[in-house]
């Protein structure tokens, strides 16, 4: 509010304004990037996880215990374990000496938790992307269905391929397939306006009712060898993504991590340095004024819809050919892969950094607080800490959204952080 | 207007209504084409369906040239279309079947069943977006009152608790949804989709610590009917709603009454205000923050009082994530509804047939055809043609989804 005098001021370009403009979103944006870029997502985890302690102490469980039991089952200890250990090259018989023993049981926890990570970074990007320009696409998970099946039907099929063709055959359909089918949003959204939060959602479900159609039992894609089984056909073994830590049979680490990580590169340089990625972020920051300013809001809403689907069907494709091989009811039925990612986007602020950490993160969490990872003295009926999980992560959607409380716990700077006021003059 | 004389200005029609009037035929077509296929008709040629969904085709197409709404127009060729194809599987099935499928009154009380879920968390929605804050923690406070309606009836021995909890649930999930996009200034979708995640979170856990692995009892005092001798005793309205449960009555009396708060008391006229330019109320000495607070904890009870009814009233029991997106087919209801209970209500009919003919299709077909698991995603895919089509240009409240800050 001005409260100079009242005569106009001219302002003379070069001579600078005397008072500053009032403060808009993007000004705290801005702050909000150069302060708490890094402290605030790690105080909106941390926060989160001790509300999250303050439910399991409230249900009668040692919070603590529950808490070790998660640490232990994400395998992160593995890195603090140093010794003196050998490592074959992958690839050879060759051995070489490596700090780390790749063996251990913490090994194998880790080899899950990076599976999940792979997983998670790619589904992050496809909330991560979209909300760059102004979309909340919460249809990651029909997104993933839609790859997934595709890369099942692809990788069990055409037999006698040579395997890396077969491979990227089947990942360019997936992603395609996912393209597609985020595509209908976008469409709905840059046509007729329809809110892409409700469409996402209602295109979640068909891919589900899809899904326990081709696979269920009668289903076109259903099992050739297991009539009763609702469940699909395996992939085959040539079509199977490569395998560089664990066993290839027991849900090692295949090279679906690395293409995942050259997504995070793609995104960074797609929304950093080209002209899609400025359009993109233009209409996200303020779709009127791209508008005024040549862009065309309509074609970005479309393609960032559909580049979103290529990361979420790239994810159902490298979880299909990587270690899952086949996908059944209960599998459709209980995966969230997808709605994670909208945490994670979230947590890492939608940058492709961000995303890559708080995919660790989310990762380490789902795995920790998998049934088989917690101890019996934490919880009398394991499934709780999947609930738990899901618990955390609510909390940790709902302290995002609070930036204001997080940066005004994080540091009484007394500078207008406080609710309900504007900068003075 | 175009000033050149045209056969339709002289004829005293609007361009703009005959082409609204030619997108609702087209409409009204693609649900004939499918009608004429069921009981009592019953065509059993497939062009039946085929050619009455053509010309609902073609009015779609003439409403398009003629200037109609995108929306209006491609709605009517998809209804057309979906006419067709249901129309066409129904002639393929035997008569016997859709004569056991269809029976009217019985599909008209399960459609109100199915409605009255959807109808209290629209209801809700309209509270909550009429005072400027979007609410897609619809779901999760549906979700909520599921559970601790259900939670509420088994351990304190009666239905009533069990509302009494319901709601409750719903209002307190609804309170942190206020508190953090009111007060802290959050993007209100970002939180209400985190209440949504909460509530899942927060009923499986105590789904699974109170009942564990042997599911719910069946012997928890449910929402009673109430039993109309003179109506029961009607040819065919008896059957459809002689006999409907308690909550469904209050349903039908909360649309009524809502529609009457909204627009007929300062109640509604301050909400409304609210929603529409808070700074104009802030003004005059609403407090934007109170009403705000109040229609979110009103719109979670609401969500929360249909929750109650889908587990206690419905199901009979609970499962985790019992709601499977009910709430955001009543928040499209809303927009249907253009922000109105009436509007709303009859969307929700809409979809609560929908929902009530995909849990009856498949039974035409007999058990082992696997296609028929399509039908379930027929809501969905309803919802989503609705929300895409034939809604129109619906303009929310001006303020929704803007934070207040008080100067």
């Amino acid at each position: 509010m001005s409260t100079g005098p009242d005569e106009p001021t001219v302002q003379q370009p070069g001579t600078g304004a005397s008072e500053p403009p009032p403060e808009r979103t993007a000004d705290r944006l801005a702050r909000w990037q150069r302060a708490g870029g890094l402290v605030a997502p790690i105080m909106t985890a941390v926060l989160a996880f001790l509300a999250g302690g303050i439910v399991v102490l409230a249900t009668g469980h040692n919070p603590i215990e529950v808490y070790k039991g998660i640490w232990n089952g994400t395998g992160l200890e593995w890195f603090y374990r140093l010794g003196s250990h050998e490592v074959g090259l992958p690839w050879s018989d060759a051995k070489v000496w490596f700090p780390w023993d790749t063996a251990s049981l913490a090994a194998e926890n880790l080899q899950q938790t990076l599976l999940l990570t792979a997983t998670l970074i790619l589904t992050g990007l496809a909330v991560a992307f979209a909300f760059r320009c102004g979309l909340f696409n919460i249809g990651g998970q029909g997104q993933y269905f839609a790859g997934a099946y595709v890369a099942i039907w692809i990788g069990s099929s055409f037999a006698g391929m040579n395997s890396f063709l077969h491979i990227v055959f089947a990942i360019v359909a997936a992603a395609l397939a996912g393209a597609a089918f985020a595509g209908i949003a976008g469409i709905l959204k840059a046509t007729v306006g329809a809110h892409e939060v409700i469409t996402t959602i209602m295109l979640n479900f068909v891919a589900i009712y899809v899904g326990l159609y081709l696979f269920g039992q009668g289903g076109p894609l259903q099992n050739e060898l297991q009539e009763f089984s609702p469940t699909s056909n395996e992939v085959l073994e040539e079509a199977r993504l490569p395998v560089f830590w664990g066993d290839p049979f027991l849900q090692g680490l295949h090279v679906g991590l690395f293409l995942s990580l050259a997504a995070l590169v793609a995104f960074w340089v797609i929304i950093n340095r080209t002209t899609l990625g400025y359009e993109v972020r233009a209409v996200g920051f303020n779709p009127e004024a791209a508008r005024y300013g040549g862009i065309s809001v309509a074609r970005n809403y479309f393609l960032a819809m559909a580049i979103a689907g290529v990361f979420a069907g790239f994810a159902g494709a490298i979880d299909m050919l990587g270690w899952r091989f086949s996908i059944g009811f209960s599998d459709i039925q209980s995966s969230t892969i997808g709605f994670v990612g909208i945490a994670v986007a979230l947590l890492g602020r939608n940058t492709a950094i961000g995303v890559g950490l708080s995919a660790l993160v989310f990762g380490a969490l789902v795995n920790g607080t998998a049934t088989r990872n917690i101890p019996p003295e934490a919880f009398d009926i394991p499934e709780q800490a999947g609930n738990l999980s899901l618990t955390i992560q609510a909390l940790v959607l709902l302290f995002i959204g609070a930036d204001i409380l997080i940066l005004y716990l994080w540091a009484k700077t007394g500078q207008r952080i406080g609710v309900g006021r504007r900068s003075p003059a | 207007m175009s000033v050149a004389p045209h056969a339709l200005e002289r004829s005293g029609i609007d361009r703009a209504d005959l082409a609204r009037y030619l997108g609702w035929t087209g409409v009204g077509l693609g649900a004939l084409a499918f009608f004429l296929v069921l009981p009592p008709v019953t065509a059993r040629s497939p062009i039946v369906p085929v050619v009455v969904g053509g010309l609902g085709i073609a009015a779609g197409a003439l409403a398009a040239q003629q200037g109609a709404g995108r929306r209006l127009a491609t709605g009517a060729i998809a209804a057309a279309i979906l006419g067709i194809a249901l129309g066409w599987l129904c002639t393929r099935s035997d008569v016997a079947s859709l004569d056991q499928v269809f029976v009217w009154s019985a599909l008209i009380a399960a459609t109100l069943r199915a409605a009255t879920p959807l109808t209290f968390a629209a209801l809700g929605g309209i509270v909550s977006e009429r005072s400027g804050v979007v609410n897609i923690g619809l779901e999760g406070m549906l979700l909520m009152g599921a559970f601790f309606g259900f939670l509420g009836a088994d351990k304190l021995g009666s239905w009533w608790w069990g509302i009494v909890c319901g709601v409750l649930a719903g209002a307190a999930l609804a309170l942190v949804h206020a508190f953090i996009s009111i007060h802290l200034r959050a993007d209100q979708i970002v939180s209400g989709f985190a209440a949504n995640f909460l509530a899942l979170g927060i009923t499986g856990y105590f789904f699974i610590e109170v009942y564990s692995d042997q599911g719910t009892p069946g012997d928890v005092s449910n929402i009673p009917s109430i039993s109309i001798p003179w109506i029961r005793d009607l040819g065919f309205i008896g059957p459809a709603i002689g006999d409907m449960h308690l909550l469904i009555w209050v349903a039908l009396v909360f649309v009524v009454l809502s529609q009457l708060v909204l627009f007929r008391t300062p109640i509604g006229l301050r909400l409304r205000a609210v929603g529409e330019h808070p700074k104009a109320a802030d003004t005059v000495g609403i407090s934007v923050y109170a009403v705000r607070y109040g229609a979110v904890v009103l719109s979670g009870a609401l969500a929360g009082l249909g929750g109650v009814y889908l587990s206690n009233g419905i199901t009979h029991s609970f499962n985790e994530n019992l709601s499977a997106g009910r709430g955001f087919i009543a928040l499209a209801a809303v927009i249907f509804g253009r922000w109105r209970p009436y509007g709303a209500f009859v969307a929700c009919l809409l979809f609560g047939f929908t929902e009530a003919l995909a849990l009856r299709l498949p039974g035409a077909y007999g058990e082992d055809a696997a296609w028929t698991t399509l039908f379930r995603a027929l809501p969905y895919v309803v919802t989503l043609i609705v929300v895409a089509g034939v809604v129109g240009r619906s303009i929310p409240p001006a303020a929704v989804g803007r934070p207040y800050v008080k100067q």
